[in-house]
Order: C-alpha cells, then structure tokens, then sequence
C-alpha cells in the first residue's frame, strides 16, 4: 500500500515538474508575473511529492518489505537497522530516486530563499531545474521503477553487499549527490542567463553561494568516499584513478574552477562566457558520471549491475541537455561583452591561470578516463587499453605544481593590477618555510623517495604563504594584537574560508606525500604467541577468537604492537563473512596519531596443515596519512565558513535597475577574497 | 622458538616508494631477495588483473593475479630484466595488461593530449598579454572616436554652444570640447595610484572600496 | 575566430556522444575485460608440455605432438559450469573429426576423472594443468577457453567464454576450415 502511494507520487511529481518546466519559462518570456510564481509553488509540491516517494521506499527498506523488488535484491531481514536505511540509496533505482529527490529540494530552495532574485530570472532557473528532473523522473518510472512488485513475494532478501555495510560508505552518496545534484543549479543559472542574454556581476553574486554548497558537500563526499576505501578495503589505499573515482573527481576540478571564476564575475564583470561554459561544463561532468556509472560502458568495482537500455536513456539525457545547452552557448557566448582590462599580474590573473590549470587537469582526467572506451568504439573493439595510476600519475602531479605554487600567490595580488614586488616580499615567509621543509625531509629521510622532499617544500609553501596573508590581513604582528584581534573579528567570513580552504589543501599535500612516500609494510603469517619484527615495530599475534555479528561470522585477531619493547597499543582486525553474500570483507585495526596510522589486518587462515593455526597479517604503517582527511576536512569547513558569509545568506543583492552591467552593486562590507 | 627462522623466511619488509601496499601478496610468494621482491612489486602495481575491475595484480586476490605475481617472480629469479619480465606478459595478455599505456600510435592523443593543452593554453596566455600591452599602450580609456562620433560630438558642442548665451567667463569652444572628451573617460581608478606595502595587504577591502566609489 | 572557438565544445561533445551511443548499441560488445583480443593469435602457439591427468585418462600432451594436424584445444576444469553448458558441443565437434586436445584448467585429478566419466571424454588427449601455469602461458584468462591451432603449431583464433550453437556455427567451424584450407 506504502509502495502504491510512493508510485503514485512519482508520477505526481513528474508532471509537476512538466508543468513546471514549461509554465514558468513561457510566462518569463511573456512577461506574467502570474505564470512565473507557478514554478515556485510546483518547485516545493515536488519536492514535497518526492520526499513522500523516497519516505515510502524507506518504509519498504526498514520493514524488509520484499514484495518490493529492490529491496528483495538489495536487503535482507537479519541487516541491522542502518543498512536497512542506506540501502536504499545502496542500488541503482533508490539512488536514482535519491537523485531526483536532491535535485528538487536544491529547486524548492531557490523558490523559498530566491526572493530577491529577479523573477524573470527565478522562473527560467526553475524551469531549468524541472527540465532536468522531468527527465530524470521519466528514466526511473520507465527505466528504474523503484516501486516495481514482485508476486509472489521472496521470504527473504538477497542482501546487500558487504563492502557498503559500513558507516562511513552510508552516508558517503547522500553528501556526494548533494554536491553532483548541487550544480545544477550552477547550470541553471547559466542557462537561464543565457537565454536572458545578461550574465553581470550580481548574476555572478548568485550563483557562488550554490556552487559553493555543492563543492562543499562534494569535498565532503569524496573525502569520506576515500577514508572509507582506506579503512575498508584492508590495504590502506585510499584513492585509484578508478573510472567511477574521476567520475566524481571531474566536477569537483571544474566546480573548484567555476567556485574561482565566479569571483571574477561578481568583482569585476569580467570572465562571463567562460564562467557560463564552465558552469556548463561542471554539471556535464556530474551528468556525464551518472551516465558512465549506470550505463555499463565501462567497468568499475563501483558501477551499479546496468542495463543498455538504461544507458540509452541517460545518453538521450545528456545529449538533450549538455548538447542544448552547448549549442545555445555556442549561439550566445559571442554576444556577450568582454569583461574590463586587467594586467597579466593581478588577482583576475591568478584567478584566470587557478582556472587554467584546473581546466587542465580535468581534461587530462576526462581523457585518462575515456580514452580506453574512444579507442575502443574507433577500433571496432580491435584495440584495447587500460589507463591506470601511473598514467594519472604522471600526468596530473605536474599539473598541481604550479596550481599549488600560485594559490599561495594569488590571494596577495590586488585586483586590476597586482604588484610582483608588494606579493614577493609578502612570500619571503613562504619561500623559508618551504626550503627549510625540504631541508628537514631530506635529513629526516634521507633514503625515502627524491620528489618526496619538494612535495613537502610545496605543501610549507602554500600552508605558509596562505597564513602569512591571513596575517598581513589583520595586521598580524605589524600592529598592537588589539588592533590584529579586532580585524580578525572584522573579517568577512568568505574571506576566513579561503584562508581555511586553502591551508586544508596544503595539509591534505602532506598527507599525500607522506602516505605515498614512506610508507613501510610487513607481510606475515603469525600463530597465535608469536612476534615479528619490522617497520620499526614488533608485532604480536595475541589471540584470534571466532564470533558471530548480526549478519556474519569472523574471526578477530588480537595484534599487540610495541616500539623498543614498549606497547603502543592493542588493535583488534577483524575478517567477517557474509554467508548471504557468499563474501568477505577485512576490518582493519588502525591506530591513528597525529604523525601516522598503525594499521593493521588479519587475512586468511592457513590452508595446510602445518599452518592451520596460522594467519596471514599484513601491517602498514602509513606515515601522514590522517593530514589527507583532515585537510579535506579543513577544505569543506572552509567552503561551509564561507557559505555563512552574509552577503551570502541574506546579501545577494537586487540588480540595481537600469543599471549598466559594469556596476556591480555596492556593498556595505568588504568583498570578500577567494 | 624452532618456528622462528621459518617465520624470518616468511617475512619481508618492503619500503616502497610510492607503491601500493599489499593486499594480496601472500607471504609465501615473497621472494627472499629484498631487491628482486621490490622489483617484483613495482612491475606488479603496473600490471592489470585481467579479469578484475581496474585493479593491478598487486591488488588483487583473484587467481589470475597471484599467478601472474608469481610468474613476474619466476621471470626475475630467472635473470630477465624488467622490461623483459613486462614483455613478456604483454605477448600473451597484451597491451591491455598494462596501467601504464605504452607511447604508440593509437595511445598518441592520449599521452600527447595534456602537453598539447598546456602548450595552447600557454599560448593563449601570450597572447592576453600582447593584447593587454597593445591596449595599455593605447592607453586604458575609450577607443578613439570614429568620425562619425566625432562629428556627432561637434554639432553637439555647437549646440550647447549656440543655445547658452556666451558668459563673461566664455569658456572657448576647443576647451569645453575636450573636457566633454575627459569626462567621456572612465574615472580614475583608485587601484591605479599603487598603494604602499601595508596598505596593500588590505587589498580585499581595497577592491571594495573601488567598487562603492565606481558606484557613486 | 570567436565563433568557432564557441562552437568546438559542441563538436567535441557530439564526438563523444557518438561514441558512447556505438559502444551502448554494439550488441556484441562483450564488457567483460577478461574476453580480450588475444595478441596470440597469428602467432606460434607458446611452448607447453602437460602430464597426464590420471593413468586411466588418455593425456599428457605438448606443443609439439600439435603439430601436422588443425587442432582444437579446450581449456576447461570440472568445478565449471560454463565447461559442462559447452561439453555436449566439444563431443559433437570430436564427433565430427576435428582433434580436440584438453587443458585441464586448476583441478584435481580426482574431480577431473569423475567429471570426465560421468560427462564423456571426447578429447585425444588431455594434459593436467593444475598450477594454471601453461594456461598463463597462452594468455588464458578464464575457463571455458578455446583454442584452434593450424598444422603450423600457429594459434589460427581464440574463443574465451563458452561455446554456444550460435559461435560455433559462427566462428570456430568457419575458423577451422580456413586453417585446414590455408
């Protein structure tokens, strides 16, 4: 019953999103107010209708209601309570569903907080939002019904895999959908502007606090995506260059691009088209993920069991909407006027060179990512290759030189015409700290790979230079603290963002560098009592006890780490089987301090009989590692501090009326730095 | 304590650099030689599991993939150097096996593709500063005017000229045109005048600031 | 020069949009990586030499006993059951008088023996290949895999996956009669 009415409001809101698409874009072309403020009311009711069908699925998840085919497929009675719940977004249908389910609370937003947008522009916005969810709508009710029966009903469900029972991956989609589905609205706006012929500076003040949220929750996403790869899949990796991985690496580099070029915009009326195509271009990637994930055109550990009829669908998708909104950019973009004049050494250069090489290094993973497929359709499948790290390695590591050496740089360089000699002086602290970071690695780790010093020289770098602008800001130093604590109150909270955003990057490069560089392992096998020694430590197998969990049964080896006969700690690893399933998964025993994580894992037990009471362990330590989470960390803090800025909660101004676009709008608080 | 040496026989220490660890070696693939081990590790982290997803041999527990482990093992204890051990794989799985896509005619967009975007990318950046240099030659205000402007500004300033009567303090009619021409200039820029050391740090609020007064 | 800059991302999107849409609507367009083209094809067969599975088992075979004839080789393995789907075919094609040789795949003498009497054994001679190191040796990836050798000792073409009625009628009869006419 549940389930019928979760059917009946999807199609409930898929014609409110036709209505919604078509009514309000007709009344902003003819001008009726009436018309326009449609969208606002249908913008809520689907989200409404949507929040009801994503409740019902719920309901049929946490009741193990297996009658319901997804949940016959993808749950099982005797999961515990919060699998039940992420289950539904653990498959391909409920996370379609989650999909459209973001994409119209991010629409039902702007209808409430969009006040003061002008309703012209609303009405196109929404328009553009319903356009896209009515498609997507379609693809599940005709692709992907979630609510689809089966007669009679199982008993029991088949499970969900293993890997996804854990925390850390339950709420890793919902964070990485807000930030794919979040820029959307990046896209609207630009559509909507562009069929408004009128991109300006407060169209540019607009559309930053979206881009914002959705690479906020995208940072977010992605860094809890990867820390559950470190800790779940038992080796202590946490990234791959996995297709689906640079699926969603791709528009977090181009909303970071568009996050930086929309300042431009706002500040100084310049960048237009090129902001419009790469807020095109950010949810073309978000699109162009959904569709290499679900279509089964390549192959991933992450892709969803596909079919190609559903790859048809969402390729007629993106052709309808990335292929629109291309040619209408292409049909526009030369009308638009070019932005004031600027010098090559100013922050609008900074800015422009960030966007450069961001838009470098997404290309180059684009390329990485689908060249194997290309060669493939262009061979008539005669040709095959594999694009793996090394290749993304080395392509993408040159390119993050110089964008981490000018990130530090450009936050010191004034608008219209920055001063080389001002901004050098103002890194002489930065140019310290780094040759003496690279002093202190050589020497500290003399034998440890060659670039590894120069990764920390441009991690201190960047952390340095970015603190010494935060301080020349508020008059660190160089006036009385009273005067520097004042300021530092006085600073406008976008400003303290990109302080936070930024020195979470340099944080996160020490974490690269030190868990890539020197890391040290041992591979064992271990009876219970016995000790061996390596990686600097001396490792005990104390006991292994066999136990059942909820769902599974495992073994939980007990491993005593000591340093120089002392004991650092006590860590439990556990290998758990799914007879559902028919799997296993490892839970690593890790043991985090600020310098590095012990981790270890227990594998499988001897296959013969001399080593039946024996089992393989494997013990990393992983120097630095925690510094990538909490870099990241400090990276969606930055983006959430930033996001509470005023002017972007309450500020976005009215388009002063008549006024020429060369005006941006005045404002009584400082503008903030990016 | 008998089991020690076994265990010492069984154990190796790798320091990687930059490798991934090890899932799926298996200690008693282990070779004993830390050098020919480390060799095999990083031709393992290169080599695909064919039948996995994206993983490489040294990741995955599959069959195929510790065969293949120890086949790059046999191969090196053998005297072949790593080219050849590579090759060798490559000539019965072909290049699909390999992470790292060798440079060859059907692999030259790829690997040619990110230096070909910086080199146009570098070029573009030339070029913005060519046209910034000839535009600050021809100095930051309006372009000139055309003559069909500039006659449009003559009759102009003949008729303001014609329809206010001549003031004691007439001003002559070339020195109020070119002070309509001045004012036609945008103002001065406040960012212009470069501001000291101190005073530029502030350069956030500055910019502000020469935004409200481009406003009034 | 403006215009044509605008309109290369739709040129370049149409490209891969016309990619993606050849490879979603290839229908035989196998994704599965491990069913890649062999670069062995074309080329001398690498040298392997298998014992016998048991005494009772007609086998043990190597490369070189390949020679002079067409020969077909199956790779296969008692625990799969694609190999059981495909057996009935592998008999027909004995049948009919085509060599087949078999690699036993990753099995047990016992297990392949059982498997062997209860399903036929249709082979000339099977070698017991239990380390899979000469299945390595010729790039297999999986079981069920077949192989068509040529007089010459050269692999004339490689099937990985089961033989279906369709790949048989298909591929692997048209292949062998182009190796028993070259």
């Amino acid at each position: 019953m549940i389930a019928e009415i979760g059917q009946y409001v999807l199609i409930a809101a898929l014609v409110l999103a036709g209505v919604q698409a078509i009514v309000p874009l007709w009344g902003a072309a003819r001008g009726e107010a009436g018309l326009m403020a449609v969208g606002d009311r249908t913008a809520i009711a689907q989200a409404v209708a949507l929040l009801i069908a994503f409740a019902a699925l719920t309901h049929g998840f946490v009741t193990s209601d297996f009658s319901l085919s997804v949940v016959f497929q993808n749950s099982h009675s005797l999961k515990p309570m919060l699998y039940k719940v992420s289950g539904v977004w653990g498959n391909h249908e409920g996370s379609m569903l989650l999909w459209v389910l973001v994409l119209a609370l991010f629409s039902a937003a702007v209808a409430l907080y969009g006040r003061n947008l002008p309703p012209t522009l609303k009405a196109r916005v929404l328009s553009i939002q319903a356009m896209i969810g009515f498609a997507f709508l379609a693809f599940i009710i005709f692709t992907s019904n979630p609510f689809a029966r089966l007669t009679p009903a199982p008993l029991d469900g088949a499970g969900l895999n293993p890997l996804l029972q854990d925390p850390g991956l339950a709420f890793h989609p919902p964070l990485l959908y807000l930030g794919y589905v979040g820029f959307s609205m990046a896209f609207s706006f630009a559509i909507a502007a562009l069929i408004e012929g009128r991109v300006d500076a407060a169209w540019g003040r607009w559309v930053r606090p979206w881009t914002l949220a959705a690479w906020t929750f995208l940072t977010g996403g992605i860094a809890l995506g990867s820390w559950w790869a470190y800790y779940e899949l038992g080796w202590g990796g946490w990234w791959f260059w996995d297709p689906v991985e640079n699926a969603s690496f791709m528009p977090w580099l181009f909303g970071t691009a568009l996050l930086h070029s929309s300042i431009v915009v706002e500040k100084r009326d310049a960048l237009k088209s090129w902001t419009i195509l790469l807020a095109i271009l950010t949810f073309s990637m978000s699109l162009l993920g959904t569709f290499l994930v679900r279509s089964g055109v390549l192959t991933s550990v992450h892709a969803f069991a596909t079919d190609p009829e559903r790859g048809v669908f969402i390729l007629a998708i993106l052709a309808i909407t990335i292929g629109g909104a291309l040619t209408l950019f292409a049909v526009r973009a030369p009308g638009m006027k070019g932005g004031g004049l600027f010098a090559p050494v100013s922050r609008e250069g900074a800015l422009i060179a960030n966007n450069m090489l961001l838009t470098l290094a997404a290309a180059t993973v684009l390329l990485g990512t689908l060249y194997p497929l290309i060669l493939e359709a262009l061979s008539g499948g005669e040709s095959r290759v594999s694009v793996g790290p090394p290749f993304f390695n080395a392509t993408f590591g040159p390119i993050m030189v110089p964008l981490v050496l000018l990130v530090a740089v450009g936050p010191l360089m004034a608008w219209k015409r920055g001063n080389l000699r001002t901004a050098s002086r103002k890194l002489i602290p930065a140019a310290v700290a780094a040759i003496l970071a690279i002093a202190a690695t050589f020497l500290a780790v003399p034998d440890g790979p060659g670039l590894a010093p120069f990764a920390m020289g441009l991690a201190a770098w960047l952390g340095a230079g970015t603190i010494a602008e935060w301080g020349g800001r508020i008059k660190l130093f160089s006036s009385a603290p009273t005067v520097s604590l004042r300021r530092l109150s006085g600073q406008p909270r976008s400003a303290s963002g990109m302080t936070l955003a930024h020195l979470g990057l340099a944080v996160m490069i020490v974490g690269i560098t030190g868990s890539s560089a020197w890391r040290t392992e041992l591979v064992t096998t271990l009876s219970p009592g016995q000790t061996v020694e390596g990686a600097g430590y001396a490792v005990t197998l104390e006991s292994v006890t066999e136990g059942r969990g909820p769902n599974y049964s495992f073994e939980r080896a007990t491993l005593l780490i000591r340093e120089d006969g002392k004991l650092v700690t006590t860590m439990l690893t556990e290998r758990r089987f799914f007879p559902v399933a028919n799997q296993t998964t490892t839970e690593a025993g890790i043991r985090t301090t600020l310098l590095s994580d012990l981790y270890g894992v227990i594998g499988e037990r001897g296959r013969t009989p001399e080593t039946a009471n024996a089992w393989t362990v494997r013990f990393f330590v992983n120097p630095l590692v925690p510094w990538i989470w909490f870099g990241a960390l400090l990276m969606s803090l930055g983006g959430f501090l930033s996001l509470s800025d005023r002017r972007h909660r309450v500020g976005a101004p009215r388009r002063a009326a008549n006024a020429p676009p060369a005006n941006p709008p005045s404002q009584p608080i400082p503008a903030p730095a990016e | 304590m008998k089991q020690i040496p076994a265990i010492l026989a069984l154990t190796i220490l790798v320091v990687m650099a930059g490798g991934p660890p090890a899932l799926a070696v298996e200690p008693d693939e282990v070779l004993a030689n830390p050098v020919l081990e480390g060799r095999a590790r990083a031709i393992s982290t290169e080599l695909r599991c064919v039948v996995c997803q994206n993983q490489s041999i040294d990741d995955s527990d599959a069959d195929i993939a510790r065969d293949l482990r120890l086949l790059v093992r046999e191969r090196l204890v053998a005297g072949d150097n790593d080219e050849e051990v590579v090759d060798y794989i490559v000539a019965r799985y072909g290049d699909f096996v390999l992470l790292r896509p060798p440079f060859q005619p059907n692999t030259l967009a790829l690997w040619l593709g990110p230096p070909l975007m910086a080199v146009i990318i570098a070029t573009l950046s030339v070029l913005f500063y060519q046209t910034y240099q000839r535009r600050r030659r021809a100095g930051t205000g309006p372009e000139p005017l055309s003559p069909s402007d500039r006659a449009e500004l003559d009759a102009l300033v003949e008729r303001i000229a014609s329809t206010n009567p001549p003031s004691p303090s007439s001003v002559p009619r070339s020195r109020f045109r070119a002070e309509i021409e001045e004012g036609l200039k945008p103002p001065p820029d406040p960012d212009d005048e470069l501001p000291g050391a101190d005073e530029s740090s502030d350069n956030d609020t500055h910019a502000g600031n020469a935004d409200t007064q481009r406003q009034t | 020069m403006r215009r044509l800059v605008v309109i290369l991302p739709v040129l370049l999107f149409a490209a891969l949009l016309g990619i993606m849409a050849a490879l979603l609507t290839d229908g035989e367009r196998n994704n599965d990586p491990s069913r890649l083209p062999s670069p062995l094809v074309g080329k001398t067969a690498p040298v392997i030499s298998l014992p016998a599975i048991a005494e009772n088992i007609p086998g043990g075979f190597s490369t070189e006993d390949l020679k002079g004839h067409v020969t077909i080789v199956n790779v296969f393995a008692s625990w799969c059951i694609p190999c059981l789907a495909e057996h009935p075919l592998i008999t027909k094609l004995a049948a009919d008088g085509a060599r087949v040789y078999g690699i036993n795949h990753r099995d047990t003498a016992a297990d392949a023996t059982t498997w062997l009497r209860r399903h036929g054994n249709p082979y000339e001679a099977i070698g017991a290949d239990t380390d899979a190191r000469a299945s390595l040796e010729w790039g297999v990836t999986g079981v069920p895999e077949t192989f068509i050798i040529d007089a010459n000792g050269k692999i004339a073409y490689k099937h990985a996956g089961p033989i279906t009625p369709e790949v048989l009628e298909g591929k692997i009869l048209p292949k062998l009669r182009e190796a028993e006419g070259g």
